[in-house]
């Protein structure tokens, strides 16, 4: 192997794992907040392409704006989730929720098929496709683009967790939320903000894919399942963890799709998870966690 | 024997008789292969509830077993030539084994890590389904594989298979009911419960997961190499990740312990896309929205709801007869 296409496998890897490590990220907030596994989270990074593309191409809007209004809707449709399917049967055992979210998954996405059809769609890369040379190997605009963004989301996350104090008040919550509920904060309404946040993390990283990867109503499934990968990959109900699992996850995978077969990539990838995780049980940056019998 | 055994039993029987008694009823064979499903996804679901809901363990790769065991008599079959019950021992053989294989790492996992494993596995086998074209038939399917034949009996209609399979969904039923009702049934419940206190009292808890894992893979690849030699076509659509999530929701809408309430579980949800089929477009709409609306309002699965629903009729009637007692007491002591 050459130089050039290491790197260049490198970073296709990295691209494609930045909106891995979103979609984890999404994971870890909802599971922080309530315990449980949101599998309508791949159909959230699916909305937010699928939206982009609905806003610019049938009502004319420019891409930026159609962006945005794709994130605010897909965040909406996060909070309405929420409201109608989450919280007036709060008190059920974890897996009937994530059974819920698995029916969410389905309607979002039958919706979608309904509303979209079945065709892929393309979004514009934001400025341009002229590849940039970079040490031998061809750099997109777009790829700048969706790391520059998945670490401002990434850093806006840090900065609302560490500072602000809505961010505190679920990390109260994903601490104990018997505890926080005791000193005043309203955990309710913070499993309704984190569904919110989710949503939006979750489109962010769809808006800035469609335009490498393309997109249709159904991309959200394996998206999901990498993310969620991503998840175990860095250790469940760490941020850090997921979005550090991500990028894990997309450079192995596009190597294993350079250097091996592009047909097993998918298949390397797991394989290499599988192996990680019989090997450390809890995920590479994830706390081996003691339960009191 | 206990009368929780001999409760199931009965169940069983009663059911068996059901369904022995239901194919002059239907109407067209349509309906008929639309029962035949039912009972081999019951027979994979009932298994995976051995596992999730009395061992607490999880599988999201089910539908990888049920389609390994389907791809091995296939190719066994149909390639190799080998007779069909020797192919169809075999199918259930390469599960189980390879389910051993898996599941002695896997098992050592706990809750969100040990999903992410079997889906893992499941997504793995997959990908094998679909890309060793030259012994799978990749992604446009394996056709040719020869009917049902036992014993040197063929099965050669559809009402004979029907018959086969209602007899092995029977056989698997049976099979669960005994492991429940007996010392590894209890061991399982036990670990569910607590996996160290389960250990403190003695319980080999590595081996008793191993074991279920194990059964309840056989039980799908048995599934499995009977859909395959039933449909004589199989291709790697029917055994992807989003059969593995149907299979958890089968259990889960049945009510997770229960086996009868896995088994309508099972029955509801093949049928339900069948049912759907006639709205066309929405039909994905309308089957997430029905499985949103079980789960908010049944949150006990269709077992406790059904058990819900007994207990509130009878409690309707009970006071009934004692308001009608009542006002006849009172209507006597008016005229006298």
């Amino acid at each position: 192997m050459d130089q050039a296409s290491l790197l260049q496998y490198l970073i296709t890897g990295l691209t494609v794992g930045a909106t891995y490590g979103l979609t984890a990220l999404g994971f870890t907030i909802i599971f922080n907040t309530t315990g449980i596994i949101n599998f309508a989270q791949g159909e959230f990074v699916m909305l937010g392409g699928m939206m982009s593309v609905f806003f610019m191409h049938a009502l004319g809007l420019p891409e930026p704006l159609a962006i945005v209004l794709a994130v605010a809707g897909t965040t909406l449709i996060g909070a309405l989730v929420e409201r109608l399917a989450i919280r007036p049967v709060r008190d059920c055992p974890a897996i009937n929720l994530v059974i819920i979210t698995i029916g969410v998954s389905i309607l979002i996405r039958g919706a979608a098929m309904l509303l979209w059809g079945k065709d892929t769609f393309a979004l514009p890369a934001f400025s341009g496709s002229a590849p940039i040379a970079f040490f031998g190997a061809a750099l997109m605009p777009q790829t700048l683009w969706v790391l520059a963004i998945s670490l401002l989301i990434l850093a806006g996350l840090k900065m609302f967790f560490s500072r602000s104090i809505h961010g505190k008040a679920m990390l109260a919550c994903s601490f104990d939320p018997k505890a926080a509920a005791l000193v005043g904060i309203g955990v309710d309404r913070m499993v309704l903000l984190s569904f919110m946040i989710s949503a939006l993390v979750g489109a962010v990283g769809g808006a800035i894919l469609a335009p490498i990867t393309l997109t249709s109503f159904d991309v959200g499934v394996m998206l999901g399942l990498k993310g969620f990968a991503a998840c175990i990959l860095g250790g469940l109900g760490n941020p850090f963890g997921a979005a550090a699992g991500g990028l894990i996850l997309g450079v192995l995978e596009s190597l294993g799709a350079g250097f091996i077969s592009s047909a097993y990539k998918d298949a390397l990838a797991f394989v290499i998870l599988l192996a990680l995780l019989f090997v450390r049980p809890s995920g590479l940056f994830g706390q081996k966690d003691g339960k009191r019998v | 024997m206990s009368v929780g055994y001999r409760r199931d039993m009965r169940w069983l029987g009663g059911f068996l008789v059901v369904l022995l008694l239901a194919p002059p009823l239907l109407s067209n064979n349509y309906y008929l292969t639309v029962l035949t499903m039912c009972c081999l996804n019951a027979m994979t679901a009932v298994g995976l509830s051995l596992l999730v809901g009395h061992a607490g363990q999880i599988s999201l790769g089910h539908a990888g077993f049920y389609g390994l065991g389907a791809y091995t008599t296939a190719a066994l079959s149909t390639t190799l030539g080998v007779p069909v019950g020797l192919s169809m021992c075999a199918g259930v053989g390469v599960t189980s084994g390879v389910a051993a294989l898996v599941g002695l790492p896997a098992l050592k996992l706990k809750g969100h890590y040990l999903a992410m494993a079997t889906l893992g596995f499941g997504v793995i086998l997959s990908i094998l389904f679909n890309e060793t074209v030259e012994v799978t038939g990749g992604p446009s399917g394996f056709t040719g594989i020869p009917r049902l034949s036992l014993f040197g009996v063929e099965f050669s209609s559809d009402l004979s298979v029907y018959y086969l399979i209602l007899a092995v969904l029977g056989l698997v039923v049976w099979l669960s009911f005994n492991i429940l009702h007996s010392r590894v049934g209890r061991a399982l419940r036990a670990l569910h419960t607590s996996e160290k206190a389960a250990q403190a009292m003695g319980i080999d808890i590595a081996r008793y997961k191993l074991f279920i894992f194990v059964v309840s893979a056989a039980f799908a690849g048995l599934a499995g190499v009977l859909y395959a030699h039933y449909l004589t076509f199989i291709a790697p659509a029917s055994f992807g990740f989003l059969f593995s999530v149907q299979l958890i929701v089968m259990v889960v809408l049945g009510g997770m312990t229960s086996v009868p309430g896995t088994i309508a579980g099972a029955f509801f949800l093949t049928v339900l896309p069948e049912f759907l089929r006639a709205f066309e477009n929405v039909e994905i709409l309308l089957f997430g929205a029905i499985l949103i609306l079980c789960m908010m309002y049944l949150p006990d699965g269709l077992a406790g709801g059904s058990r819900r629903l007994g207990r509130l009729l009878w409690k309707k009637m009970v006071v009934r007869a004692a308001k009608d007692e009542a006002d006849a007491e009172a209507g006597e002591g008016g005229n006298g």
